[in-house]
């Protein structure tokens, strides 16, 4: 056994188990940080799969973003766990019998077929860069599938926005886009109406006028 | 020898685990949802081990189209949880039967 396959099982041991804390876990606060470790624990088995772009990114988008936003939403919300974990005991035989089945499923398909899936990995010398690769493909041969994971994105951003956004009556608050499509005849309104006549000797004007013109 | 073998096998038993959560928490949104993130881990797990050994960078590339995707969904799962907690005031799963289905 190298050092490679020790760090593998290390890893690996680590990821399991973070991801089984992360089911059976009493309280949500507590399963997110477990999924906080079982994402790292993957950045770092992705490295040792070569791909540093996607480890990084992993730590970065994953771990920098969407568990601290999960985090948020969980710390944020008033939840009763105790009501929630109802039936918890009761669906594990079922659920345990299922994922043994699954897991034994899929181990078998993968190792009793009697051969081995892929050949040995190449292995890049040290000025190779992963990232380079990944841009070169991503800008030429996927730069479609590129625009339309940008637009899915901004999409995401609105749609986030528009169904949290709440829009509660008697607060005051500025509308800016009613305070710019406002028309003159909104806010201004002519009257028409006949001139005032003063007292006689001091001409058309009212007497506060002709006083400042003193 | 580290083969292919060691983490698609990996990536199984991560799968079934998370399929597992699914099944124990089914009143839990949010635990609903950090096992489909679990679930999308293992998947990706799969792609770059796949890309590594065929030696084609390719199956990165999908990673990274998941890793997008996966963001704008938990961002609108979240979003859509927090808005049904804030207009029924729970999120236990049972309890959302308004469309009677």
């Amino acid at each position: 056994m190298n050092f490679e396959t020790l760090v593998f099982y290390f890893l690996a041991t680590i990821l399991l188990f973070a991801g089984f804390r992360v089911v059976t876990a009493r309280h949500p606060v507590h399963a997110a940080l477990f999924l906080v470790l079982s994402f790292f624990t993957g950045a770092g088995l992705w490295m040792l799969l070569e791909a540093e772009f996607l480890a990084i990114t992993l730590v970065l988008v994953y771990i920098g973003a969407v568990m601290v936003l999960f985090l948020f939403v969980v710390m944020m919300l008033n939840l009763n766990i105790e009501k929630m974990r109802a039936g918890f005991w009761s669906n594990l035989p079922l659920a345990a019998f299922v994922g043994l089945l699954m897991a034994i499923e899929m181990v078998l398909v993968l190792t009793v077929a009697g051969r081995t899936i892929g050949g040995a990995p190449v292995r890049h010398a040290a000025g190779y860069s992963n990232t380079k690769e990944l841009g070169l493909l991503i800008y030429t041969d996927y730069v479609y599938p590129f625009e339309i994971a940008a637009v899915i994105l901004l999409v995401a951003i609105i749609a986030a926005i528009a169904i949290t956004l709440r829009r509660r009556v008697g607060t005051k608050h500025q509308d800016p886009s009613w305070q710019v499509s406002v028309k003159r005849k909104d806010r201004v309104r002519m009257v028409s109406m006949p001139a005032e006549v003063g007292p006689a000797g001091t001409g058309s004007l009212p007497p506060g006028a002709q006083k400042e013109g003193e | 020898m580290l083969t292919l073998t060691h983490y698609l096998i990996l990536g199984a038993l991560l799968f079934a685990i998370s399929v597992v959560g699914i099944f124990l928490n089914r009143k839990n949104l949010i635990i609903i949802l950090m096992a489909i993130e679990l679930m999308l881990l293992a998947v990706n797990m799969n792609f770059v081990a796949f890309s590594h050994y065929m030696n084609d960078t390719a199956g990165q590339v999908f990673v990274f189209f998941i890793l997008t995707v996966a963001a704008a969904e938990s961002a609108i799962g979240l979003a859509i949880l927090v808005a049904l907690f804030r207009n029924l005031n729970t999120i236990n799963v049972t309890e959302l039967d308004h469309l009677k289905g």
